[in-house]
């Protein structure tokens, strides 16, 4: 794998995750018996960078806020390794690669400093029984960082960085708006100096002009606190427009990860191919030739044999029927999970 | 209620017969701290089997406008001025209904009166945004089926094909059997994988993809002449967005429907829409056919809207263009323009004191703005 990028802002690999899979069982009876799996997050491998945004695409139901999530250990996955360069274990805060999976409840909870969350939602995703103040604090509180006066100094700070004002301190979520909702709570997320912000569908709930400022924002924030981003949406243009690299998943696996222009440009699985040509355009006189996808997604407690995808692909063959396709580095840095990837030549934006 | 039955209905210079003039339409909600004009002195119309797109941000009075033309404003809303007229032809005259062309002001018409349960849901369907909250679990079967399906919700406990059976027959001559042989078949075209058996599931039944192609399967089962379409994809994922999409123009041809889809998503609206009203905080700021409005925006407003959706292409320049400040609060608008506080254009003096006229600044092409006053 490659670890550095010839852009200055990009450093070396902060995250890696292999393998990784979550099921969730279905229990039925009155003993509450496994009657089978739900496989949310079925084999997933990527690696983000440090200074990089890496987009993580797919329908919804594809497993990708469930990997986002496994990640900080949310939820307990039930293998897989999550090699992160944390700084935060060692007594002189030099890095090191640890799996996360395998670190007890103090050490974990140490690295969640370093990995912070940014939610979808800007009104549930915040206490409206806290003031502004007390919402961007309580990271500090919960880690054992706050400290009267240098606290307080530092949110003001950070509110002012998210483009709020001092005075919105003593005020309540419900005197703002989604978009200023949603720098509250970028403005938590930034409260420990995280270096991995896990961004789950951060501007979808928003406006389009306050989308723009939010994803501007984010920008601006990564730059000046040299953060990694996993951002996880469905709009594939924001995706675009905000990642360095892209992950496509589709139920529970990621089928192609990429440099986001090469992805869009040429993409090498067929999924990636139909989803993209599906993207509504905001030309009038684009003609569109989307690609019709036939069926619906797959279940993922009762998935299809061989890749996931067959059913719905237009180039299946009896090899895609049978047998599961390898998730491989095709090309320099651009990753795809299908048999016939070399030979295909698939259509990009 | 019904103005004058005549002849014809006003047509444009390419013939095509105007179905909905809505004319300086006003909603007001008069709540506690004042008024909100949610939506100011709207004029346009709808010919039969046109699309017009209605876009802005939450709160620029769409959703108001589409629940104005159905009189399903939620209290304490009401309408305050202008007129809706509706040119009604009825595609399916019960007997000894008029069979020739009406002209009905909708905004005088009793909200809970016979003549607009005839038309809502079955001349003039609706689709709303959430499949998931359309359905409410309170309702039991015996709760006014009809009215409750009109308003398309789903009721979770009565097969899909007793519901759309209850639909079709309340607006067209039907007997039961032909009208579940029509809602196998509508379910058919919307692509619902089974339609045979899937008549008789239940919405919990189905996924949120197919509870909302089955929610425009009833809408369109009706064969309304218009349909309201209120951010119907907003909550899909793309590949069913596009097959949804498809359904409604393909419905749109073979049966002449005029579709007034309201949304925010620039992307979705350039491939429905023959022409565009943009509106912000209740006032319409721009009206053009779609290629003069994304190729020729006139109203910065407009301007700024087109320039601040990310674009899928190669990369261009790193920042979005983003409209500065916010929405302001709709108690205690901004003088003069509303837009002036945001306005990449601003001009100190005048946008801040003189309201804009609605000027016309091409071909078919309107705009709120100062820039086009002398």
């Amino acid at each position: 794998m490659s670890t550095s990028a010839p852009n200055g802002r990009i450093g070396e690999t902060l995250l890696e995750v292999k393998g990784l899979k979550k099921y969730f069982p279905i229990q039925r009876g009155l003993l509450r018996r496994t009657v089978g799996y739900v496989k949310a997050v079925d084999d997933v491998s990527l690696y983000v960078r440090e200074g990089e945004t890496l987009g993580l695409v797919g329908e919804s139901g594809c497993g990708k806020t469930t990997a986002s999530r496994c990640i900080i250990r949310l939820y307990e996955p039930t293998a897989g390794q999550v090699l992160f360069k944390t700084r935060a274990l060692s007594p002189d805060g030099s890095p090191q690669v640890v799996n996360l999976l395998e670190l007890n409840r103090e050490q974990m909870n140490r690295v969640r400093e370093e990995i912070a969350m940014i939610f979808q939602d800007p009104i549930n995703s915040l206490n409206p029984r806290m003031t502004v103040s007390d919402i961007i604090a309580e990271p500090m509180v919960i880690h054992g960082k706050y400290q009267k006066g240098v606290s307080e100094e530092r949110i003001i700070e950070l509110l002012r960085r998210v483009g709020l004002r001092p005075d919105h301190l003593r005020r309540y979520p419900h005197e703002f708006s989604g978009g200023q909702r949603q720098r509250i709570g970028i403005a938590r997320a930034l409260a420990l100096n995280p270096r991995l912000v896990l961004c789950d569908e951060p501007v979808s709930a928003l406006d389009v002009s306050i989308q723009a400022q939010t994803l501007n924002l984010l920008q601006d924030l990564q730059q000046e606190f040299k953060l990694s981003y996993i951002f996880v949406a469905h709009d594939l243009s924001v995706v675009q427009h905000i990642s360095d690299r892209v992950a496509v998943m589709y139920v529970g696996k990621v089928v192609e990860m990429a440099g986001s222009e090469e992805l869009y440009a040429n993409p090498l699985h067929p999924y990636t191919e139909a989803l993209l040509s599906a993207v509504p355009k905001p030309d009038p006189l684009y003609k569109s030739d989307r690609i019709i996808m036939q069926g619906d997604v797959a279940d993922p407690s009762n998935p299809p044999k061989g890749c996931y995808f067959h059913p719905r692909c237009q180039y299946a063959i009896d090899l895609c029927r049978q047998k599961t396709p390898e998730f491989r580095e095709l090309k320099p840095d651009h990753w795809v999970a299908c048999h016939r990837a070399e030979e295909l030549k698939l259509r990009g934006i | 209620m019904t103005l004058t039955a005549q002849e014809t209905a006003p047509t444009t210079t390419d013939g095509r017969e105007v179905l909905l003039e809505v004319q300086d339409l006003k909603v007001e909600f008069n709540i506690r701290g004042g008024v909100i004009k949610a939506v100011d002195g709207l004029t346009f119309d709808i010919k039969r089997g046109q699309t017009v797109g209605i876009i802005g941000e939450s709160g620029c009075g769409k959703s108001v406008t589409a629940r104005a033309i159905l009189r399903m404003v939620p209290k304490p809303g009401r309408i305050t001025g202008g007129r809706i007229l509706y040119y009604r032809r009825p595609r399916h005259p019960k007997p000894g209904q008029p069979q020739d062309l009406q002209v009905i002001d909708l905004t005088t018409v009793d909200p809970d009166g016979e003549l607009i349960r005839q038309i809502r849901g079955g001349e003039i369907a609706m689709i709303f945004q959430e499949p998931m909250s359309s359905l409410t679990p309170v309702y039991t079967a015996g709760t006014h089926i009809n009215e409750a399906v009109s308003l398309h919700r789903l009721l979770p406990l009565k097969k899909l094909g007793d519901q759309m059976a209850e639909t079709i027959m309340a607006y067209r001559h039907v007997t039961r059997e032909e009208a579940r042989e029509i809602a196998v078949q509508m379910l058919r075209r919307v692509g619902i994988p089974k339609p045979e058996q899937r008549v008789d599931s239940y919405p919990h039944q189905l996924s949120g993809g197919q509870r909302q192609r089955v929610m425009i399967a009833i809408a369109l089962s009706t064969e309304p002449s218009m349909l309201i379409a209120d951010e119907p994809t907003t909550a899909l994922d793309v590949s069913i967005e596009a097959q949804i999409l498809d359904i409604m123009r393909e419905l749109q041809r073979t049966a002449n429907m005029a579709i007034m889809f309201i949304t925010h998503n620039l992307g979705v609206i350039a491939s429905m829409a023959e022409e565009i009203v943009v509106m912000y905080m209740g006032k319409q700021v721009e009206r053009a056919k779609v290629v003069d409005l994304f190729y020729n925006p006139k109203h910065p407003y407009t301007k700024a809207l087109l320039q601040s959706v990310p674009r899928l292409g190669p990369k261009t320049g790193q920042r979005l263009a983003s409209i500065e400040g916010m929405v302001p609060d709709p108690l205690n608008l901004p003088t003069g323009c509303v837009f002036h506080p945001r306005c990449p254009a601003f001009m100190p003096g005048k946008c801040d004191k003189i309201v804009p006229r609605w000027n016309q600044v091409g071909e078919n092409h309107w705009a709120r703005c100062l820039l086009y006053e002398e």
